[in-house]
C-alpha cells in the first residue's frame, strides 16, 4: 500500500480518536467474554470458555439460549418481511394511483412515525389483550411491523416516485394488468430501495428491547434482548457472561454482514443504481 | 400481420380544465401511416395516448375496423407502442423484454423463443438478445423496442417521438428503416413527432395539430403546396413560409405604403399574403434593402426588409447580395397563397 499523502494521515488520526470510544467499548466486551476477570482494559484472570457456559447448559432458571435466538431470527425475519411487502405495496399505490384521500393518508402517515413507540405502549398493551395477542410472538411481530411501515412508505415512495411513467404504458400496452404491473416491473426496479429497507427492518427488529420487554411474559417467548436483560437485572452481576452472550447476540449481524456486505456498502453509500 | 382501418370520432379530452383535445375526427385508412405532426403541447401525444388505452377520452369514439375500443384495456385493443424513452425493461435482458408482451398471452416458450429471434433477424440486434437495455447503443435500443411492439403481430403500431433520442445520422437511417418495415408488414401505424421532416419523410399522410385542434389532414406534398391556413403554412416547410400582414384591394396586396401585385382569386379586406423563399426572387418590382445573408450550402438564404415587414428568399449559390445593397423582391405568381383575416386559405 502507498504511503498516505499528509492530509489524509491527518484524517485517519481524527477518525480513529473519534472511534476510539467505541473501539475500547468492543475491546472490553472481547476482553471481558474470554477471562475469568478483566481490570479495565487488563485481562487479570485465566483465559477459558466459563463464561460461555449458556451455550450448553440453562443458567439460573433461564430457558436455554437457543430457544430466545430462535424467537428473535423468526421475529426479525417476519417483521422485514411484512414491512418490505405492506410499505412497497402501499408506497406504490400512493405513487402511482391516485384515489381520494391519498394526501391526507400521507400526511398521517407522517404524523404516526412522529410517535415514540414507548408513548403507546399502554395502549399497545390493552390491544394487544384484548385480541388475546399479550405475550405472543405474533403480537410483538405486528406491533414493531406497524411501527417501522410510516418510515418504509416513505422510504419506497421515494424509489417508486422516480420509475417512469413511459415504462408503465410500455407495460400496460404489452398486456400487463395492475397486479403483474407492480411484481414484474416496477418491485424488479426498486430493489436497492427493498434491499435497504429489508435491512433497516431487520436491524431494528434484532436490537429492539422494549417492545417484547414490555409485551412478553413468557421466558419460551423471550427474545435475545430480553434474555440479556435478565442477567442485568440479578442482584449480583456476572459481567463477564453478560459480554458473552452480548456477543453471541451480535454474531447474526455480523455473519448478515459479510455475507451482504458488498450490497449493503453500496446502499448505505447512497448507490441506488438501477 | 394486416393492418386494420382506425377511425376517431368526436375525440376529445380534458384535464379538468384544460382542454388537451377539443374535438377529432379523423380516418386512417388500413395499413397506412400517419404521422400527427405539431409544437408540443398540440394534443398530438393525448391523442396517441387515448387510441392507446393509456388515457380514457373524455368524449368520442375509437374504432379499430368496425370494433369499438375506447372502453377496452390496452391489452385487449392489440396494439404495439414505440416511446421516445423506448421505456425497455432495464432488469431484463433484451431478449426478455422482446418476449414480454407474448409470455403474458401464456404462449409456449419454444414459440416465443422462435417469435423473438425471427424479429430479432428482421431489425438487425439479434446479437444482442442476452444482454442488457444499459449494455446495448441508442440505436439497438430503438431497434429493441420496435421489436417489442412487433412481435405481437398487432393491429396498429404506435411510435411516440421513437427517433428523437437518436443521433442526427442514425435517424434518417432509421426513419428509413422504419418505413420499409411498415410497409412490409402492412401494419397500419400512427407516428407522433414535433419533427416536420421526420412525418412529411415517412408518412402517407399527415395530420397537423395545434392547441388541442387538428389543422390539416393531407398527403405530405399536399400540406406544402396547399397549406389550409397560416399555422400550417409556418409549420410546414423550412425556411418557413413568408407571411405578410395587410389588406387586399383589387390586384394588388398593400402594406403600409408598398403595393405589390397578386393575381386574381384573392380575398377582400384584411388578409395575408404567403410565398415560400423558393419561389421568391430578388428581380421583381417591390423595393427592399438586404439586411442578412446566409450560406446554407447549395443555396444563399437572403433575408430582405420591404416595408415594415421581413422576407426570406433562396437565391442560387453564386449570388450573396452584401448588407444593404438594395433588392427588388418579386415572386412565382403561380406559387402564392391566399389566406383570409382569420388566416384560412382562399382559393386554390
Amino acid at each position: 500500500m502507498p504511503l498516505l499523502p499528509p492530509r489524509w494521515r491527518l484524517l485517519l488520526v481524527a477518525i480513529a480518536a473519534l472511534s476510539l470510544p467505541i473501539l475500547s467499548g468492543l475491546a472490553w466486551l472481547l476482553l471481558t467474554g474470554w477471562f475469568d476477570q478483566v481490570h479495565g482494559l487488563v485481562p487479570t484472570g485465566r483465559l477459558g470458555p466459563d463464561n460461555w457456559r449458556f451455550l450448553w447448559e440453562a443458567v439460573g432458571g433461564r430457558p436455554s439460549v437457543w430457544i430466545p435466538l430462535r424467537n428473535s431470527l423468526i421475529f426479525s425475519g417476519v417483521v422485514a418481511t411484512v414491512v418490505v411487502l405492506a410499505s412497497s405495496m402501499a408506497a406504490y399505490a400512493i405513487s402511482r394511483l391516485s384515489f381520494p384521500g391519498r394526501a391526507a393518508y400521507l400526511g398521517l402517515v407522517l404524523v404516526l412515525h412522529a410517535f415514540p413507540a414507548v408513548s403507546l405502549i399502554i395502549a399497545i398493551f390493552f390491544i394487544l389483550r384484548r385480541l388475546g395477542l399479550f405475550d405472543t410472538l405474533t403480537g410483538v411481530i405486528l406491533v414493531k411491523a406497524s411501527l417501522e411501515l410510516p418510515l418504509g412508505i416513505w422510504l419506497m415512495k421515494g424509489f417508486f416516485d422516480y420509475l417512469s411513467w413511459e415504462m408503465e404504458m410500455a407495460a400496460l400496452v404489452d398486456g400487463v394488468s395492475r397486479w403483474t404491473l407492480f411484481w414484474r416491473i416496477a418491485l424488479p426496479m426498486v430493489r436497492p430501495g427493498l434491499l435497504a429497507l429489508g435491512t433497516f427492518a431487520l436491524l431494528s427488529a434484532w436490537g429492539e428491547f422494549i417492545l417484547p420487554f414490555t409485551l412478553i411474559v413468557s421466558n419460551q417467548n423471550w427474545l435475545m434482548s430480553a434474555y440479556l436483560q435478565t442477567f442485568l437485572g440479578e442482584a449480583f452481576t456476572d459481567f463477564g457472561m453478560v459480554a458473552a452472550v452480548g456477543l453471541f447476540y451480535a454474531v447474526p449481524v455480523i455473519v448478515l454482514f459479510l455475507l451482504g456486505q458488498r450490497y449493503l456498502l453500496n446502499i448505505y453509500g447512497g448507490g441506488v443504481k438501477g | 400481420m394486416k393492418g386494420i382501418r382506425v377511425r376517431l370520432k368526436g375525440l376529445a379530452k380534458h384535464f379538468g380544465r384544460v382542454v388537451a383535445l377539443r374535438t377529432l375526427d379523423l380516418d386512417v385508412r388500413a395499413g397506412e401511416m400517419v404521422a400527427f405532426l405539431g409544437p408540443s403541447g398540440c394534443g398530438k401525444t393525448t391523442t396517441l395516448l387515448m387510441i392507446a388505452g393509456i388515457y380514457q377520452p373524455t368524449a368520442g369514439e375509437i374504432y379499430f375496423g368496425e370494433r369499438r375500443v375506447e372502453h377496452l384495456h390496452p391489452r385487449d385493443r392489440d396494439v404495439g407502442m414505440v416511446f421516445q424513452s423506448y421505456a425497455l425493461y432495464p432488469h431484463l435482458t433484451i431478449f426478455d423484454n422482446i418476449a414480454f408482451p407474448l409470455t403474458l398471452k401464456k404462449i409456449a416458450p419454444a414459440e416465443v423463443a422462435r417469435r423473438v429471434r425471427q424479429i430479432a433477424d428482421l431489425l438487425g440486434i439479434a446479437h444482442t438478445l442476452d444482454r442488457r437495455p444499459g449494455q446495448v447503443s441508442g440505436g439497438q435500443q430503438q431497434r429493441a423496442a420496435l421489436a417489442r411492439a412487433l412481435v405481437k403481430e398487432p393491429q396498429v403500431l404506435l411510435l411516440d417521438e421513437p427517433l428523437s433520442n437518436l443521433d442526427a445520422q442514425i435517424r434518417v437511417q432509421a426513419r428509413g428503416e422504419i418505413r420499409r418495415l411498415q410497409q412490409e408488414i402492412g401494419v397500419t401505424s400512427i407516428l407522433v413527432t414535433h419533427d416536420q421532416s421526420e412525418a412529411l419523410a415517412m408518412a402517407d399522410r399527415v395530420a397537423v395539430f395545434s392547441t388541442g385542434e387538428l389543422q390539416q389532414f393531407a398527403p405530405p406534398d399536399e400540406l406544402y403546396r396547399r397549406p389550409a391556413n397560416t399555422f400550417v403554412a409556418r409549420f410546414v416547410g423550412y425556411p418557413p413560409m413568408n407571411l405578410l400582414e395587410g389588406r387586399y384591394e383589387p390586384g394588388a396586396f398593400v402594406l403600409d405604403d408598398l403595393r405589390i401585385p397578386v393575381p386574381p382569386g384573392h380575398p377582400a379586406g384584411r388578409g395575408w399574403l404567403g410565398f415560400r423563399p423558393e419561389d421568391a426572387t430578388l428581380d421583381g418590382d417591390v423595393p427592399g434593402r438586404v439586411t442578412v445573408a446566409e450560406a446554407l450550402g447549395r443555396e444563399n438564404l437572403v433575408t430582405l426588409r420591404i416595408g415594415p415587414a421581413e422576407v426570406k428568399v433562396l437565391v442560387p449559390q453564386g449570388r450573396r447580395p452584401a448588407p444593404g445593397t438594395p433588392a427588388r423582391l418579386g415572386y412565382r405568381r403561380e406559387h402564392v397563397h391566399f389566406f383570409d383575416a382569420s388566416g384560412r386559405r382562399v382559393g386554390a
